[in-house]
């Protein structure tokens, strides 16, 4: 019916930093946004609705920061809304800032997602000011540990996820970390967090915020440079917990992938899509996500990254960013992803390019692999042709 | 007019207990709330394409509340979901905007507020500009005091004006058995009562409401289907002010609003019903001079916010009420009004409509 196509046609992100003590929260957001506005050739009165995302409000100490950003994002007198999913959020900033376009209530509509961690405590917040939070990693081992059991994977396989997404994070210009000597040997040796996770195959703590800009059909072959035009969206939510749900590979996770793979006509997804970037905080949840989105074989997804497929040279390129393991602004994080995926469509990722990228698809995920955002975007409107 | 299918009706309404505090969690108040709703159409949970909720972290105390909240929905197998941090009102749009994409035709949106938690003259100075505001202790009862001097200098109001504000609402919450607050007040007996906020006195104010309520929404074909006279959502905006009240030209117009209802078309014809979403008396006086209503229309017979105030409801509840109004009441047009931000910051219109 009223579905109409979406571009994305300005990009814009900040130098992610563990403290980004130059600039307040305004001045964050205002420099991704600045910087999607240039890529789009675009001003502050070009665009109709403002959509921000971020993570838990706890971070920042300020309750709905949307309202005191609404001028400093042009968005006085627009509409402006604000999505909090968890740590899908960024994913969830980017579906709904394009069903607004795409819906035809608006023509040019900015989404911008940030978290400015050094603000406050997550561990803190994550404990909801309690105390006694167990963190991420400490939620996620024991779901790492599984997966390591059910597929009998060789331990090495998460140090070479770490090693191999500082690898791509050291090409990106904006990423937090640009570990270019790690090996290993370091990750190995890097103090154990939360078995079996080192500190080196987790995600930093970041600063940072992400922009993107969709226009419509029009908008989008109107453009200064390439567009990439939003293929297919999903947003898939499950309980925490219950007995009869597997948390290693959720459903939810599977049930948004069929969703996008089966809109855009994507039956074999290894070999028809170019790249991915997944969300990835930990080290293993490289090959969990590559079978829970049907890219490996159950059980398959570790022999991907031992094969080095999913390096940047590879045969599917994963994280070609750095990845969550490279930047961490959690609000943005997914927005990040959703971004990286569209910059390989459009040929504008710098060193981490795919070459030929036509079609990428993005996750994100948050709460206790619980919520699941995801797109697929393409060089052109029929990418598989 | 024939409705298509990319029209978008509400079709279901259901609200919870509304009380000054609740012993319960908000997924347990949510959870029955939600059931009666889908139940009301006669729907189960599976039946529902897309579900979203309004709520606030700060509100519960509790980083990702809303994550258990889930387990209200029964999202078993997973369900297409979304939550925003705002109230229930803009999970509604989300949900509208959601169905216009045309592959879903059922969609349930839901706020929920446990405000007891919380005493709001502390914990809403956070919610201010951080570096300008919140280290003032700018809280909401004094930055509404400023705006309702600005009005009471402007000469638009008297101070017995924002008492017969209350007066009416409480009179019509009579009826209203979901009413946290009703009953008959006499004008002059208000305006002796001393000032909390001058020139504000408590019962200028909302109380303090813990509650939830959830919204059905559905598409084309499918309102008839679940509803005999299905409100349909003919106009919908939102929009948002300078967050700085001293960064507004007039603090005593609410602009936003105005842009709102110029959007969602309220002047395309009469309004038989307006549900109004003013946290303080005041600001009914200020919504309803940027609606530029007819005086035949008749404001919340609800009672509106100065009876119950759950926020990150309140909104949802006045699109809840304007609906019934179409549903059950047989009335044409009807239009629901949401707020949020200090001084009426950010403000939704709708205009609903049933069949001739």
């Amino acid at each position: 019916m009223s579905h109409q196509p979406v571009a994305v046609v300005g990009i814009g992100q900040t130098h992610h930093k563990r403290l980004r003590a130059d600039v307040s929260i305004t001045g964050l957001v205002r420099e991704a946004a600045q910087r999607a506005l240039e890529d789009a050739n675009m001003d502050w009165s070009d665009i109709d609705a403002v959509v921000l995302g971020k993570a838990p409000d706890l971070f920042e100490g300020v309750m709905k920061p949307e309202m005191f950003l609404a001028d400093a994002l042009g968005a006085v007198n627009k509409p402006m809304f604000r999505v909090h999913t968890a740590g899908s959020v960024g994913g969830s900033t980017g579906i709904v800032g394009s069903h607004l376009v795409g819906s035809g209530r608006h023509k040019r509509v900015l989404s911008i997602a940030f978290e400015k961690q050094s603000e406050g405590n997550a561990q803190f917040a994550l404990g909801g000011g309690k105390g006694a939070s167990i963190g991420a990693g400490g939620a996620f081992a024991p779901f790492i540990r599984a997966y390591i059991r059910r597929s009998g994977a060789p331990e090495d396989i998460g140090w070479q996820v770490a090693v191999k997404d500082r690898l791509n994070g050291a090409k990106n210009p904006y990423a937090h970390l640009k570990l270019a000597d790690i090996t290993i040997d370091k990750v190995k040796e890097s103090p154990m967090m939360w078995d079996p996770l080192h500190f080196l195959e987790s995600c930093p703590s970041s600063d940072g915020a992400c922009a993107v800009i969709f226009t419509d059909e029009e908008g989008g072959k109107a453009a200064s440079k390439p567009p990439a035009w939003v293929l297919a969206t999903a947003m898939k939510s499950e309980p925490s917990t219950f007995a009869g749900r597997d948390p290693v590979s959720p459903a939810a996770a599977h049930d948004c992938s069929d969703e996008i793979y089966k809109a855009i006509g994507v039956t074999n997804p290894k070999e028809q899509i170019d790249c991915a970037e997944l969300y990835v905080p930990f080290s293993w949840y490289e090959p969990m996500w590559l079978e829970a989105h049907d890219i490996a074989a159950p059980g398959d997804g570790w022999k991907m990254t031992a094969n080095g497929d999913t390096a940047l040279g590879g045969s599917f390129p994963i994280n070609m960013s750095g990845g969550v393991l490279s930047s961490n602004p959690i609000g943005a994080s997914g927005l990040l992803r959703f971004a990286e995926a569209a910059l390989q469509v459009r040929g504008q990722a710098g060193e981490h390019q795919v070459g030929g990228a036509k079609l990428a698809i993005a996750q994100a995920y948050g709460a206790n692999a619980q919520f699941f955002a995801m797109w697929a975007v393409g060089s052109s409107l029929n990418p598989l042709g | 007019m024939a409705r298509t299918e990319n029209d978008i009706a509400i079709v279901g309404f259901a609200q919870g207990d509304m009380v000054r505090r609740s012993q319960k969690t908000e997924t347990e108040m949510m959870l029955p709330v939600v059931a009666e709703a889908i139940a009301s159409v006669g729907l189960t949970k599976n039946d529902i394409g897309f579900t979203v909720s309004g709520s606030c972290d700060y509100l519960s105390g509790q980083a990702f509340s809303f994550v258990s909240n889930v387990d209200a929905y029964g999202a078993w197998p997973p369900i297409n979901e979304s939550h925003v941090e705002m109230d229930g009102a803009w999970a509604l749009y989300e949900a509208f905007v959601r169905l216009m994409q045309g592959d879903i035709d059922t969609a349930l949106a839901a706020g929920v507020g446990k405000n007891s938690n919380s005493d709001a003259s502390t914990l809403y100075t956070i919610e201010m500009d951080p570096y300008y505001l919140t280290p003032l202790g700018a809280d909401p009862w004094s930055l509404a005091a400023l705006q309702a001097r600005a009005l009471l200098d402007s000469g638009k109001a008297t101070e017995r004006d924002f008492a017969e504000v209350v007066s009416r609402n409480r009179a019509n919450a009579k009826s209203n058995p979901k009413a946290q607050l009703s009953g008959d007040f006499d004008i002059d007996e208000l305006l002796a009562a001393d000032y909390v906020r001058n020139p504000l006195r408590r019962h200028d104010l909302p109380p303090t409401t813990d509650g939830c309520a959830a919204i059905i929404l559905a598409r084309g074909k499918k309102a008839y289907d679940l509803c005999e006279r299905p409100a349909w959502i003919t106009g919908i905006d939102h929009r948002i002010e300078a967050h700085l009240p001293t960064m507004r030209a007039d603090i005593t117009r609410s602009v936003s609003t105005a842009l709102a209802a110029a959007g969602a078309g309220v002047k395309n014809g009469p309004i038989d019903v307006a549900e109004i979403y003013a946290p303080f008396s005041f600001q009914e006086l200020i919504i309803r001079e940027a609606l530029d209503l007819d005086a035949s229309t008749e404001i919340n017979p609800s009672g509106g916010a100065l009876a119950t105030n759950p926020v990150m409801v309140s909104g949802l509840i006045r699109m809840g009420e304007a609906a019934n109004q179409i549903i059950k009441n047989g009335k044409r047009r009807t239009l629901a009004h949401a707020t949020s931000g200090p001084c009426l910051q950010q403000n939704l219109v709708a205009v609903l409509e049933g069949d001739e």
